[in-house]
């Protein structure tokens, strides 16, 4: 499985966009989407909430189990990704792209990992 | 890596890209896609599992049947030669160790299937409880392999790759037969709430056998299937697992399964290992049932969990989940769980507490899918 290079990544397994005019857009790999199998319920931030980076800002619930969902910035979130919320198997069949979860205005973000060091993390033999 | 047992067919789950997982010590497939697909494959077309975790264990011997009826909760020895029942084995106090499959090969063999993860505890009871009976238990766990064909399909496939007369082939029944050129018992049972076979093959015969029904299933739509499929489709037929339904807290009465414990045996003089404590459950069971294991049903897209609690619609607790999960059939959340008696009525409403939010569930009962006929 390959994580894009121009992604930042955490190692709570959410992805974020360098910053466009202060905005970023968070989604989880395809490592977590992978782990958690069909996600049938997301519960996600709303428009205007403000978030904390490594606090927990929504719910991701699969056949198997129930993850908690980390912020990987802190700030106001912007936008919500509608379409995950009506369809959640977005979330596993384009964890990078469609199943992207929300943007957010960035004022601090937590410690941040590059794509390679993301890998090597998730698949620590490779 | 690791001291996980693989099964004969653990090359094959990875060439297809399974996500693996611990179970019972067995690193067993998850599942090799997505779990709902294979969970709809089983309920309109076929699922091809991987069950060699089961733990078998053949009892033979003149007194193999006065034994089991010694060693178990069931009427053994008035089974049918190559007929199948499901049964428990119990404690002296009547808690319940296991739950079983047991079939009758033979007048004088048994074969015993327990869960992986009470396999090796049933070997040593059943062991223990032969002494004094003209009776072998041998351990067979290295013996088979389990492969299972489920689903309305699951007839016509196997039928490519076999001989042997299915329709002849009842529900809970088993025959030694070929598949795919291979000697097997081929039993007419399963954990899906469909029709379907389990395939006790050896090892080396495992492979050859997973890929002629593959072959066989191409057209029909056919999908291996991983063990998280298989907990949705026995949660919806609302069959017990052991650990979640079952356990050595409760006896067969409480777990609403009273009709397995044959209070009727004439081997033995009536007598098996549990009897004292499982009357004393039956009468309590009757004159003051105590929790009620029962199905629920959530309009919500929030899932209940095994562990979390039932409350009143008050508030107050009134239950605890053993299993939950979204339904693939249903398209709702479903769980199993024991509640108070005076809330166990199909249609009450009660709810859930999901992570400290209360979730109105309504009660019904079990099964929530039971197939047509």
């Amino acid at each position: 499985m390959s994580n894009p290079q121009h992604l930042q990544y955490t190692k709570e397994h959410e992805w974020l966009t360098v910053a466009e005019d202060g905005v970023s857009t968070v989604g989880i790999t395809k490592h977590a989407a992978d782990a958690l199998g069909d996600i049938v319920y997301v519960q996600l931030p709303e428009v205007g909430d403000t978030v904390t980076a490594g606090e927990t800002c929504g719910e991701l619930e699969s056949t198997k189990s129930v993850s908690d969902l980390y912020s990987p910035v802190t700030g106001e979130i912007t936008e919500v990704n509608q379409a995950v919320l009506d369809d959640n198997a977005l979330v596993n069949g384009e964890p990078f792209d469609g199943g992207w979860l929300f943007k957010v205005r960035v004022e601090s973000t937590d410690e941040l990992l590059s794509a390679d060091e993301y890998t090597a993390l998730t698949n620590p033999s490779a | 890596m690791s001291s996980l047992r693989l099964t004969a067919l653990d090359a094959l789950h990875r060439a297809l890209g399974a996500t693996m997982t611990d179970f019972a010590g067995w690193d067993m497939p998850l599942r090799y896609g997505s779990e709902r697909e294979e969970h709809l494959a089983v309920r309109t077309r076929a699922g091809l599992f991987d069950l060699s975790h089961m733990g078998e264990i053949t009892v033979t011997g003149p007194q193999a049947g006065e034994m089991l009826d010694h060693a178990l909760v069931g009427f053994v020895s008035a089974l049918g030669v190559l007929r199948a029942r499901y049964t428990m084995i119990c404690a002296e106090d009547g808690g319940i160790l296991d739950d079983l499959i047991v079939y009758r090969l033979r007048e004088d063999a048994f074969l015993v299937v327990a869960n992986a993860s009470n396999a090796q505890l049933v070997l040593d009871e059943l062991i223990a409880r032969a002494k004094g009976f003209d009776a072998v238990v041998t351990d067979d766990r290295d013996t088979y392999a389990l492969i299972a064909v489920q689903g309305p399909e699951a007839t016509g496939i196997l039928a490519d790759t076999t001989d042997a007369d299915l329709p002849g082939l009842k529900y809970y029944a088993i025959l030694p037969a070929q598949v795919a050129g291979r000697d097997v018992l081929l039993a007419r049972t399963g954990y899906t709430g469909e029709d379907g076979f389990e395939i006790f093959c050896h090892p080396g015969d495992a492979e050859q056998i997973w890929q002629s029904l593959t072959a066989a299933g191409a057209d029909r739509g056919l999908v291996p299937c991983g063990l998280s499929c298989r907990d949705t489709l026995r949660l919806e037929a609302g069959m017990p697992l052991y650990g979640h339904e079952l356990s050595t807290e409760l006896t067969p009465f409480d777990a609403g399964l009273g009709r397995v414990v044959r209070f009727d045996k004439t081997t033995n003089e009536g007598a098996f290992i549990g009897r004292k404590a499982l009357e004393k459950a039956a009468a309590a069971a009757e004159a003051n049932p105590p929790r009620v294991l029962v199905g629920l049903v959530s309009e919500g897209k929030r899932v209940p969990r095994a562990e979390y609690s039932v409350v009143s619609a008050d508030g107050e607790p009134i239950g605890r989940i053993t299993s939950g999960a979204p339904s693939p059939t249903l398209g709702k959340p479903i769980a199993i769980a024991y509640v108070d008696a005076a809330h166990a009525a199909p249609g009450t409403t009660v709810a859930v507490d999901v992570r400290g939010k209360h979730e109105p569930v309504q009660v019904v009962a079990l099964p929530f899918y039971k197939r047509a006929r």
